[in-house]
Order: structure tokens, then sequence, then C-alpha cells
């Protein structure tokens, strides 16, 4: 009887990309921790530990398995290869790495790792594999940013060649920072800490609510050989951080009452092993529950979570314009509606990570964040620190979507680092994040629509009710924002729209791609369909008949000259439009147990903070030796600001793009670009990025005393500057620096121009406004209550597209957020706290998207270019439901609509 | 923590032997259930043992190795009598998890929604154990007892599923959940169909998943589609009025329990007829 026993300090032997490993641990270790922390195989990405999410993807013996869900001692004697050992080691790794790049099939990157190594299974198999096929093998891997159609792309063009020209404004390049993410040497969140970081992990609340009270914290962990127990006695500075000023009311750790589940009640420190290993359930804290509320309904009957928001009423938003209810009693007809949505967990694939260490009297916080210069203000007052001791450096992000704004794991390090003077690190569980991170709210919304017997709108009365959770958030801006953008990219003359955020004891809702505004779609766009089938007008006629014009006035009263292109982007479906309907219309006519359907939505959202000041500043400079460097602190999380930035700062100071270094986010060395959200980064970091280049071009053209037009080349120490009248070389040796980093430099901040609404909500909230109209085209099971996509058709104003590839990559991203949302997701505390209960989007569920970049030109956008990154999903979720109920007369109102309510939908039509 | 990696069965039997041990097999089972937490005790994997995997004709019927995977039922070149099964194999989770995971761990895990068990249990499996006591066999019906609980005795492994010739050759398998890719199942059908030469349906065994504690077969809709004709109308008609007794759907955060009820409905009479459609036709 041959017997093979593996103890920890043998090791286990395989072949590791090619060459013998022998790795050190315990063998029942997943092999996926294995690789990345004992072997230094970084580019095993682990996104959340159940094989539901596939990022961690490795060959075994040539086969994909999630590592993950494979133990170390599994792969004895066995040949593991990952990414990186791909690339190293096979041509058609490579070719795949280039038609990624090629394709621009990785955004964030995180889940590329899995995607690559996946596609190469199938591509030694099968050399030019179909669709299906491509589907099929990589159905296990879960994309959040992309909407998967570039990668499929990608893999069925990995035997292709060639790369798009690399050029500024217009050109679709392939990402500047995309090599790193396609062969598996992007670093992450959880990719950076040194190895003699101690690790954190935090205690949280198993209560929605409950008075609670610690015990000798300091003796449990003491007594398990514990570096370190934190708790909020602990936080030398306020114990309070939020987003928003004034509303800034979120403990790092609980204070006497939980407000959440999930929430932190303290931390332990210590070495990876053994705080991992640890066992919590007997850590001293003892709960006394109390009574709380999950749903809005509820929260009046609770006490106050916050003292001053009576009612758990966090604040209200508003906007009136003209005499609605009179004009609601003269309209022809008049349509309503009640419409409800639930918690939507951004899903990114990288879960929260960060590590910190102490440098004398300063902090130095390394973390996946959208908002670096927000984090180290807000580590500063948890920590009691100046601003200044703080450094935030952002690691390259996988996915943010809005929840990446807030503070999550950086104050925890930052403090433990702090106070041992040794650098720790903490990545949260899938669990975790899923359970304790921001949400895209919850809305509950009443809605009447009137139109004249012309189908023109002529009044609307909106409101809105979002469940804000346990603390602020970003919750005030989606109060704010919801009634501004309502009435969707209409002419409504007639207008009132109420907001109110209200506490309840779940996780915050806050920043999602669309702040509210998706949820606010939900409603108009069915009611606008009701208005136009009741009034005999065909659905897309009825929307452009309203369409915002220029010169027109929003609901607020802003008035655009130049740039409201919702009209260019209902024109341009217009053929798809009727195409469909005819398609849909002979399908139908055959009979049988599926029907099709056609939906249409329009969208609009204001770019920035909403009339409040939010520049950025961009700094660049060209140094001794000739290299001209762009610090360039908007945060790419992928949605490709590292690119975007780099091409209009190369047009503007007129070099190539390749010419630019990027020096990206660092509190110490970056100037602030503001938060990555709001789809501000093109239009306000993209002004500032076309203001610093042109004042590097005056400069420059100043010392050579050339024309407007000359063409600039610098290199080797010089600056080269030709125009008709010849050419001239300024030695950068000859010249007095700027500063010591550069000898010549320049800084330029842009803030959008905006105004204070009053009263009334009339003003100015945006300079921009883009606006989008989607065609979704499906088919309903009548008897399973199934809903398949067929082809989503998205007409986008983006006012200039700077990189049209990057403009498509958003648009399906965005799309697929829509389609889950509309069709799958809700998260529900305590019960879908993971990515097999939880669902996004596979593969299989996101069906071929046609992009139509419509360019109106902005009045104030760089180039006239507009935001784009929330638009996207706006329209997505309505047009899906207005094609359901077109596919077979049911109204699904209360989102998600799963198989089960659409089928009850479709069983409860009126006869 | 020891993790021991025996070559035969016996070897993994006399760890088993020595107080209590986790068995692991795929790993997608095992770690999920894990979820932070480290096992306890000893672990014997059962990877090493060839014995224990692959696909082989005996007497009567096949055996199926409990370590062979789902891929390599998919892939194995077996008669239509399986087609059911091999389409549930490219059902289960994704590449990833029907390369690692196995038959009998599908089994032992005990999930309601275990995509395994419907079609075998249209297959009249049964389950070979081996243990202290020596071989033993239980019909499949009988190893799961219920949510995360089957007949397994302290010590025993399953060495491999059992399936008996049938003369049918109409086999299939839907599965229905709220995306496409790596989904639990919100309901499921198998179905094993034999004709008689006047075109009726001579036997069928349906069994359905995931809308009871275990998945069962449905004797009342097997009973109502005997000697019925092997036409749509005709198949639907018979389910019309038959019983569902066996089905006892729960809510959940995939459906309703009334969906669940409406839905497997539907499903098996999809199921039936695309059984009877695919009769004689090449796998793909």
């Amino acid at each position: 009887m041959a017997l093979t026993d593996i103890e920890e300090r043998t090791g286990v032997s395989l072949v590791l990309n090619g060459k013998p490993a022998h790795i050190v641990a315990d063998p029942v270790e997943r092999l996926s921790l294995a690789l990345r922390e004992r072997a230094g195989v970084r580019d095993v990405k682990v996104g959340c530990d159940a094989g539901d999410c596939g990022a961690c993807t490795v060959l075994v013996d040539g086969r994909p398995v999630c590592s993950c869900t494979t133990a170390l001692g599994q792969v004895e004697g066995a040949d593991v290869e990952t990414l990186a050992g791909l690339i190293a080691s096979d041509p058609k790794a490579e070719a795949l790495a280039r038609a990624f790049q090629r394709h621009q099939a990785a955004q964030c990157g995180i889940c590329t790792p899995g995607m690559m190594v996946s596609a190469l299974a199938l591509l030694r198999e099968d050399g030019e594999p179909c669709e299906e096929a491509v589907r099929d093998a990589l159905g296990g891997v879960l994309c959040r940013c992309t909407g998967y159609r570039k990668i499929i792309d990608a893999v069925l063009d990995a035997g292709g060649t060639g790369m798009p020209a690399a050029g500024g404004v217009g050109a679709a390049m392939a990402r500047v920072d995309g090599w790193p993410k396609v062969t598996g040497t992007e670093l992450f969140g959880d990719d950076v800490a040194p190895a003699d970081a101690l690790t954190l992990r935090l205690v949280r609340s198993p209560h929605h609510r409950a008075r609670f009270t610690l015990g000798d914290i300091g003796g449990w962990a003491r007594s398990r050989g514990l570096d370190l127990v934190l708790s909020a006695a602990d936080v030398p500075g306020e114990n309070r951080f939020g987003v928003i000023p004034g509303f800034e009311d979120q403990p790092m750790f609980a204070e006497a009452e939980i407000r959440f589940r999930g929430e932190a009640v303290a931390a332990i420190v210590g070495p990876a092993d053994l705080v991992n290993a640890l066992d919590l359930s007997d850590f001293p804290v003892a709960y006394e529950e109390l009574p709380a509320a999950l749903l809005p309904a509820d929260a009046g009957g609770i006490a106050n979570l916050h003292e001053k928001r009576g009612d758990n009423v966090m604040c209200r938003g508003f906007v009136r314009r003209g005499e609605p209810e009179a004009a609601m009693e003269r309209a022809a007809v008049v349509v309503e509606g009640e419409f409800s949505t639930g918690f939507i967990e951004h899903g990114y694939i990288e879960p929260e990570a960060a590590f910190a260490r102490r440098i004398g009297d300063r902090i130095e916080v390394h973390c996946c964040t959208q908002a670096p210069v927000m984090n180290r203000d807000g580590i500063a007052g948890l920590l009691g620190l100046p601003k200044e001791a703080v450094r935030v450096v952002p690691t390259a992000t996988g996915g943010g979507f809005g929840s990446k704004l807030d503070l999550t794991t950086q104050p925890y390090v930052a403090l433990a680092a702090w106070i041992l003077n040794r650098p720790v690190r903490v990545t949260y569980s899938r669990v975790e994040s899923i359970a304790t991170s921001t949400k895209r709210h919850p809305s509950e919304i009443r809605m009447r629509i009137g139109a004249d017997t012309e189908g023109r709108i002529v009044a609307v009365e909106f409101d809105g009710t979002f469940n804000t959770g346990a603390y602020a958030s970003w919750g005030p801006t989606v109060a704010n924002r919801v009634p501004i953008h309502a009435s969707g990219p209409y002419r409504t003359p007639n207008y009132v729209a109420r907001s109110a955020g209200i506490h309840t004891n779940t996780a915050p809702a806050g920043a999602f791609r669309g702040f509210g505004v998706p949820q606010s779609a939900l409603a108009q766009e069915p009611l606008y369909d009701e208005l136009a089938d009741r009034l005999g007008i065909d659905r897309l006629e009825f929307r452009r008949r309203n369409a915002l014009a220029n010169g027109d006035p929003t609901v607020t009263g802003q008035v655009f000259e130049r740039g409201m292109g919702i009209i260019e982007c209902f024109d341009a479906l217009k053929p798809r439009w009727d195409a469909a309907i005819a398609e849909a219309e002979a399908f139908n006519a055959r009979g049988g147990h599926l029907r099709r359907g056609v939906g249409i939505a329009g969208g609009w959202y204001g770019c920035g903070n909403t009339s409040m000041s939010n520049p950025s500043t961009i700094r660049a400079g060209i140094t001794a030796d000739g290299r001209v460097v762009l610090h360039q602190g908007a945060t790419d999380i992928g949605q490709g600001s590292n690119t975007v930035i780099a091409q209009i700062f190369a047009t503007a100071l007129g070099v190539s793009v390749e010419a630019i270094a990027i020096v990206g986010p660092d509190t110490d060395v970056t100037p602030d670009a503001g938060k990555t959200s709001a789809s501000r980064q093109t239009f306000v970091t993209g002004n500032a990025a076309r203001l610093c280049g042109e004042a590097l071009r005056a400069r420059l053209l100043r010392l050579g005393n050339v024309s407007d037009t000359a063409e600039i080349d610098v290199a080797d120490g010089e600056i080269r500057l030709s125009d008709k009248d010849g050419r001239r070389t300024i030695a950068l040796a000859d010249l007095a620096p700027d500063s010591p980093a550069y000898v010549i430099e320049a800084v330029e901040t842009y803030d959008p121009p905006t105004s204070p609404l009053d009263e009334n909500g009339q003003g100015v909230p945006y300079a921009v406004f883009g606006t989008a109209a989607q065609i979704a085209e499906l088919e309903v099971d009548m008897q399973l209550g199934t809903v398949r996509l067929l082809k989503i058709t998205a007409a986008h104003d983006v006012g200039k597209a700077i990189n049209p590839l990057l403009v498509e990559g958003q648009v399906q991203g965005g799309i697929a957020q829509g389609i889950g949302m509309a069709l799958m997701e809700e998260f529900l505390p305590g019960r879908t706290e993971n990515l097999h209960d939880y669902l996004i989007p596979t593969i299989g569920d996101v069906p071929p998207i046609e992009t139509l970049i419509i360019e109106t030109g902005d009045m104030h956008g760089p180039y006239g270019a507009k935001g784009l990154g929330e638009h996207c999903l706006i329209p997505t979720a309505p047009a899906i439901l207005n094609a359901i109920a077109d596919a077979c007369g049911a109204r699904v109102t209360n989102l998600p609509a799963t198989p089960d309510k659409v089928l009850a939908a479709i069983r409860s039509r009126p006869a | 923590m020891q993790f021991h990696r025996p070559d035969t069965v016996d070897g993994a039997l006399s760890f088993l032997s020595w107080g209590e041990a986790r068995v692991l097999a795929g790993g997608t089972d095992f770690f999920p259930a894990l979820g932070g937490r480290r096992p306890l005790a000893p672990v014997v994997d059962l990877g090493r043992i060839a014995a224990l995997r692959g696909i082989s004709r005996r007497d009567h019927g096949w055996r199926i190795g409990a370590m062979t995977t789902w891929t390599d039922i998919a892939r194995a070149d077996l008669p239509p009598l399986f087609d059911g099964l091999r389409l549930a194999a490219r059902e289960v989770g994704s590449i990833q998890i029907q390369n690692a995971g196995t038959i009998a761990g599908n089994l032992c895990n005990a999930s309601p929604a275990a995509d395994g068990v419907p079609p075998l249990l249209t297959l009249e499996a049964r389950v070979e154990l081996a243990g202290p006591q020596g071989l033993r066999e239980l019909p499949l019906g009988d190893f799961i007892l219920g949510v995360r609980k089957t007949a397994l005795a302290p010590g025993e492994i399953v060495t491999a599923i059992l399936v008996p010739d049938w003369s049918a050759d109409r086999t299939h398998f839907l599965k229905l959940g709220a995306r496409r890719y790596l989904v639990i199942s919100i309901a499921m059908v198998a179905a094993a169909v034999s004709l008689d030469g006047a075109g009726r349906i001579g036997q069928a065994r349906v069994a359905v998943g995931a809308c009871s504690a275990v998945a069962c077969r449905l004797a009342g809709v097997e009973a109502a589609l005997r000697g019925v004709e092997a036409s749509g109308t005709a198949v639907r008609n018979a389910l019309a009025d038959a019983a569902f007794a066996e089905l006892s759907p729960i809510n959940d955060v995939r459906a309703s329990a009334e969906y669940r009820l409406d839905a497997a409905r539907e499903l098996v009479a999809r199921t039936v007829m695309a059984a009877i459609e695919r009769g004689g036709k090449a796998w793909r």
C-alpha cells in the first residue's frame, strides 16, 4: 500500500510555469493563497474564494480550474500554469495578449488573468473557436467592467495582427496602461504589501442593530499572540468619516451601538497565518439586539439612527418649475405608477484591499481607490493627523463603480501601522465586501405624467424615497441629483420632484454609476411608453417629440445653446427601431411560447458635482534630459482616464502620446484631479489637461519665438521647434529650471461653471449633460417568464469621442450592469452576500451591442467631449422592461425582473 | 495539518479509520463550505486513486468512478442513454468547476440543487460505498437523505456510481436559472423515455431537482405518461392532470415556491418532448 503523506514542513513539489518549484505551506491551503503568498505569483487574482468568479483560474495539467477551490496538496507533481508563465512560454498567449490590447478587452484588468488563462485552454484545443465555444469556455469568469463583448472579440481574433495607431484626441488607440493588465504584471490593492506586513482582520456585528459592550479584548488578543487589537477607544482623531460636508456620520469602529449588520466593532492584527486561522466566535463582545428597520417604510417606527435626523430622514431634495398641479388637471392624458428597485451591489471583482506603513511622522497608505485625496483627508481626520502627514498611493483598482470612493480598509491599516510602526495589510473577503461596502440606493417611486393630445408633456409629479442605509455616504447626492434628472432629457414645463433619503439598519447606500438616476428612469421611461400607447403615437416618435433641443430650458431652467444631443440619439436609433419592430412582429406572427419585444429608453446625466465646485488640477513638466512627464491624478479604475487624459494632453501640447511619461495619482507628487465619479474625469480633468498642455505649449513656443502652428519635439535634452520659418533647438540644460523636477513646468486647474440652485431647485447644476438612448430587443418565454436578450443598440452623445474604443467599452460595460439591474441583481442583507446568491451577468447574458457614437460637440468639454460613464447604464434597464412589456404586455414594476416576477406579471395581465 | 494522498481505496479507508478526517475530492464544494476557516481534521485527498476515476462497461451496466469529473463525463464516448447526464455535466457551474468537481462529490454534498442528481435518478443509478465493513450498494434515492445529509457511515467513501443498462436511448436534461452560467438552479428536470413499437411512450422516468429537499422522481407524472402518444399535444394533455405530489419547493432568493411548481410542470413537458425528439441523434 503506497501512501503519500504531506506534512506542512515537507512542502509540495510541482512544476510551476515550466520550472520545478517547491512550496512549503499547509498542503490544505488554497492553491490561490499558496501561489500568491508563498510563491509570489501575484498574477493569480482572488475575487471570491468560492469558485464563483474565476479570477484565480490557473491551468492544472492543462485544464483550467479555480485555484481558490484547489488545495495546494492536490497539485503535488502537477503542472501548474498561470498567466505570467503562459505569456513567457506560449506564443499563443502573447498573441492573445496583443488581441486583448487591440480590442481593449481589459478594462480594470482584475479578471483578465482568469479570462486569458481560460481562453488559452480553449485556444490550445481549438485554434479557431466559434463564439459559442468562447462563451462556454469563459462562462466561469466574471467581469464587471467590459460587458464581455470585447473579450469575445479578442479571443475570436487571437490569431489576428496589428494594433490601432496611437494618437491624440479621436484616436481609438489601445490603452496606455493595458500591457501590464494583459500580461499579469499589474499590481492591485492586495498585490503590493511587503513580505513583513502584518495582517489585519475586522470583528463585525452579526446583528442589524444592537447595543454592545467589549470585554477584555486586550487580554483576549494577548493570549492568542496577536500584536494589536483596536476598537473605537483607540481612534486618536474624530471617530467619524463621510464624503459630504456636514454628513460625516460613519464611525470607523462602532461606539456602543451597531447600526448595520457587518459594522466593525474591533480589529485584530498579527501574522497572517495566525490572524486568518483565528476563531472569532469567542471574541469578547456582548450584543443586545435592538429593534431594527431594513425598509424605509419601517424606519419611522424605530429610534432615530442619528441624533437630529428625525423620523430617520437623512435629507430631502426638491425641484419645482411652472405650475405642475394646475397643468396636470388640464392634461388630456395622465398616467401614473409606482416603481421600486432593491439594493444593487457594485460587484467589482477586486475586493477592497490596502496596506499602510509608517514613515517617521507620516503614514503611507497603498490601496485601490477612486478618490485618493478624499481618502487622505478622511484618514487624517480619523487619525488626528494633519493632511500633510498622510500619503495615499493608489494601486491599480480592480473596478469601483462608485463604491471605492468611500473609505473602507484604509483607516484600519493606517491606524494599526501608525501604532505598531510596522507595515499592516488587509483584504476584505467577498462576503465582507458585499456585506459592508456601499450599495445602490433602493428606490420607491410614485410618478404621474400628463400629456396633451399632441403627445407633448405638460406636467410631471415625482416622489422618490431612497433607502440610504445606516450612514449618509453619498445619499445627499442621490437626494439632490434625482429631482434634477427625473424628467429625463425631455421638455417638461410644469414639474415637481420631491426626494427623501431615509436611514435604515442596512449597509450604507452610496454612489453607484448614476447616483439614483437609473432608478428614476425606471419610473419615467415606462410611463412614457404608456402615454405613447394611450395616444397612439410611436414610442420613439413620442420621445423625440418631447426631447430637449438646444435652447429649451431643463427642469432647473438651464438652457443649453449647444450640445443637447438627445434628438440626435433618437434619430440615430430610428432605422434599427423600425427594423427591430418589423422583425419582432414577423417572429411573433409564427406563434409559439416565445414572444419577441422591442423597447426604447432615453437618459441623461449631468457631469460633475451638483452645483458644487469640483476642480481638477493637472501638472506636467519637461525634465532636463528631455522627457515630457504628465502627473495624471484621475484614478483609472478601468474606465480609461490614463489613456484619455494623456491623449488630450498630447493633443494640447502637440506631441505624440507615446512621448509622454505618466506619473499616476499619488497625493505626494500628483495634484488633486478630484474623484473618479459623476462622469467627471474626461470633462473636468480632461479640461485641466488641455489647459496644462496648452500652457506648456505656449511656454515652448515663446521660448523659441515660433508661430502657433509650430511642431514640437522634445528628446535628448532638447526642445526642437519647427515651423515654416525654420527650426529652433533649445538645450534644456541652458534654461533655469522651474522646479527641482522640471526645467519647464505647468500646473493648471479647471472647475466647471455651475451656479447654486434656489429654493425651487432652479439654476445651473451642471455645465455639461450627456445624453443617451438605447433599444433592447429580447424574447420572453411565456411559460417560464425567462428573458433572453437578443441585441442592444446604444446611441450616445459623447460630445467628442476622445477614444472611440474606450467609448464602446464604457457603453458595453454600463449596459451589462443595466442588464444585471433589470433582470437579476438584488442585495439582501445577510442573504445574498456572495457571488452565487448575488448574481451579476455572465458572458452568456450580454447580447451583441451596437454602439452609435454621436458627437455634437460640447460647449465646455475638452475638444467638445462630455463624460460618459454613468450614462451608459441609465437607459438599459428601462429599455429592457419596456421590451418585456412590448413582448408580452406584462409590466414588472418591482425589480429585478426575475423569471418568477415576469411570469406573475404575464399571468396578471389585464385580459 | 495532515494531508493524506493515498493511491488505493484501502489506503484511504485506513486513514479514515484512524479517526475523524475530511475527504477531499474535487474541492469545489469543500472550500466554499469552509468559508474563511481552516479544516480542523486531517484531510484525505482521493485524487491519486486511479481506480476511482473513469467510466467502464461492466456486466449489465456501467461503472462511473467516484472521482470522475464532469468534464470526463461530458467528453466520454457514451451511448445516448447518458445524454441527459452529459447535458447536466455541461451545466455544472463552469468549465473550471466541471474540470475539478466530481460526480460523487456532487452527490455527497447533498445540495437540493445538485445538477447530477436528477439525471442519475432517471438512470436508476446506484451508489457503491466502501467502508470498514466492506462494499455495499444503495439506490441513489436511498443515499441522499436530506439537505446536506447522506447515508455515508463513518469511515465510508463513495467509490462508484453504477448505472444499469436500459434500452431507452432518449434522455434529456433542462436547467432553469436566472443567468446563463455559474448559476444555482431554480428548477431542473431530467427525463429518460422509451418508446414502444407504436410510437407511444413505453416507460418514462422523470426527476426534478431544486423543488424539494432532495431531487426526486415523479411517480404520478411517470404513470400519466405511460402509453401516451409521443407528441407534444398528447404529452402536455397527459401532464395537465398529473400529480406533482413529490415536490415541496421553498421560497428563496432565486424564486418563489409557487413559481417553482409552475416552472417544474413546464420544464417536465419540455424535457420529455426533448428526450423523445433526441432519440437516435448523435451527441454533439
